[in-house]
C-alpha cells in the first residue's frame, strides 16, 4: 500500500533559525501517527508543513501522489478544506454558534444545504455521546465536550487526513481518553489517516506508531534485535 | 500484607471456603499474579490465629475437609483501620535506568542513544497496554491505567534526563570516585 502522505527531507527555517532539518515520514490511510518531542523541537512546524499551512524551504510533501509544496495557494487552500481536517488545543469553535452549527460549518462552507449539513452534524453528536447538547454554545460545554465537538467538526466533511496539534492538551485524562478513542475508532472504521502532535506519552500510546522529533530531526532509535 | 486484607475484604462480603476465596481473589485482583493455594491456606491460618477470622463449619469434600471461614468483629475493625490509613507513596524507582545513564555519562558513552532506545521500548509497552485497555472491563482498565501512569512517569524522567545530558556529563565526570 502506498502512503497517503509522505515527507522527504523537509527543511524549514524561521529567519536564521532552522526549525526543521530534513524530516522524512509517512502516514498511511487508517493509520494514527503520533509526533512527540520537547517544546521547541519543531513538531508543530512539521505538522504545519505536512498540512500545507507552511511551505517547506526544502524537501517534498506529497499527498495522494500530488506535491503539496508545489501547489498554488488556491489549490492548497482547497486541499485543506476538502481533504484535511484540523483539531487544535484551544479556541477553534465559533463562540456564537451552537455546537450543532459549529459541526455543520465545514459542510455549509462547502455549499451543502443546511438541512443535509445539520443532519450529518446530528449524527456526529450522537456518535460522540453528545446527544441533546447540539443547541449549546461552546461556552456552555465542558472542555472535553467542546473538544469532541471540535473533533466532530474536523471529521464531518469526510476528510482523508486529520491533523491534530495537542488535541488533548487542555483536557483531563478521562476526557483525553474519550477524544483519543474517537480518533482511533474513526481512523479504523473510515480509513482516515491521523497525525497527532502531542507531548503526552499516554496520548501517543493510542497511535499505531510514534515518531520523536528533536532539534528539527526525527530521532532514529538504535535498532535492537 | 495486601493479600491478607484482600482476603479479609472478600470474607466481609460472605463466608467462604479457601478454594472459593482463591477463585474470587484471582478474578478480582489476581489478573497479573494469581494466588497459590499454599499461600491462601497459610494466610487464612495466620488470620485465624490473630482472631480476625474464624472457622464456622467443616464439611467433608472430595479430598481434605473444607473449612468455611467467617470474618470476626475484630477482623472488620482491622480491615476498616487498614482501608482508612493512607499508604506511604512508593517511589517505584527503576534504578536500573538511572544507573545506566550515569554509567554511560561517566564513561563517555552515548547516553542519549540509550535513552532514545529506552523511550521506544516504554512507548511500545504503553501502546500494548492502551490497546488492551480499549476492550477491557472497567475494573481491568483501572489497573491498566495505573500501569500506564507509572510507565508514563518513567518516560517523563527519560525526557527530562535527555534534555539535560550536556549539563550532566560535565558534573558527573567532575566527581572523582
Amino acid at each position: 500500500m502506498s502512503a497517503l502522505l509522505t515527507a522527504l527531507g523537509v527543511c524549514k527555517n524561521f529567519g536564521l533559525t532552522p526549525a526543521l532539518r530534513g524530516v522524512d515520514l509517512s502516514v498511511d490511510a487508517g493509520e494514527v501517527l503520533a509526533v512527540m518531542g520537547p517544546s521547541g523541537s519543531g513538531k508543530s512546524t512539521l505538522l504545519h508543513c505536512l498540512a500545507g499551512i507552511l511551505l517547506p524551504d526544502a524537501g517534498e510533501v506529497t499527498f495522494d501522489g500530488e506535491r503539496v509544496d508545489r501547489m498554488p495557494d488556491r489549490q492548497r487552500s482547497r486541499l485543506r478544506r476538502t481533504a484535511f481536517g484540523f483539531v487544535f488545543q484551544f479556541g477553534q469553535l465559533v463562540p456564537e454558534l451552537p455546537a450543532l452549527e459549529n459541526i455543520a460549518l465545514p459542510l455549509l462552507l462547502a455549499g451543502q444545504r443546511r438541512r443535509v449539513a445539520e443532519t450529518a452534524a446530528e449524527q456526529w453528536l450522537a456518535r460522540l455521546g453528545l446527544d441533546g447538547l447540539g443547541h449549546r454554545v461552546p461556552g456552555e460545554l465542558s472542555g472535553g465536550q467542546a473538544q469532541r465537538v471540535a473533533v466532530a467538526r474536523a471529521l464531518v466533511a469526510g476528510p482523508r487526513l486529520v491533523f491534530a496539534d495537542e488535541p488533548t492538551g487542555s483536557l483531563d485524562s478521562v476526557a483525553a481518553d474519550q477524544v483519543m478513542d474517537m480518533f482511533v475508532d474513526t481512523a479504523k472504521s473510515e480509513g482516515v489517516g491521523i497525525v497527532v502532535v502531542t507531548h503526552e506519552a499516554r496520548v501517543a500510546a493510542y497511535a499505531d506508531r510514534t515518531v520523536t522529533v528533536r532539534d528539527g530531526r526525527v530521532v532514529q532509535p538504535a535498532v535492537v534485535s | 500484607m495486601t493479600v491478607s486484607y484482600a482476603l479479609l475484604g472478600l470474607l466481609e462480603l460472605a463466608d467462604r471456603h479457601g478454594y472459593d476465596l482463591k477463585q474470587s481473589y484471582d478474578r478480582r485482583f489476581g489478573a497479573a499474579r494469581p494466588l497459590r493455594f499454599g499461600q491462601v491456606y497459610r494466610t487464612l491460618a495466620q488470620l485465624e490465629r490473630d482472631g480476625l477470622i474464624e472457622i464456622v463449619g467443616v464439611e467433608p469434600g472430595a479430598g481434605p475437609e473444607r473449612k468455611r471461614y467467617s470474618i470476626t468483629a475484630e477482623g472488620v475493625t482491622d480491615l476498616e483501620r487498614w482501608l482508612s490509613e493512607p499508604e506511604d507513596p512508593q517511589p517505584h524507582l527503576q534504578t536500573v535506568l538511572f544507573t545506566k545513564v550515569v554509567l554511560a555519562l561517566q564513561s563517555g558513552r552515548n547516553a542519549e542513544q540509550f535513552l532514545d532506545t529506552q523511550r521506544e521500548r516504554h512507548l511500545a509497552v504503553m501502546r500494548e497496554l492502551t490497546a488492551a485497555r480499549r476492550t477491557a472491563s472497567l475494573q481491568d482498565s483501572l489497573l491498566l491505567d495505573y500501569q500506564l501512569f507509572h510507565i508514563e512517569a518513567d518516560l517523563r524522567w527519560i525526557d527530562h534526563a535527555a534534555g539535560r545530558l550536556d549539563a550532566l556529563v560535565d558534573k558527573i565526570q567532575e566527581i572523582r570516585l
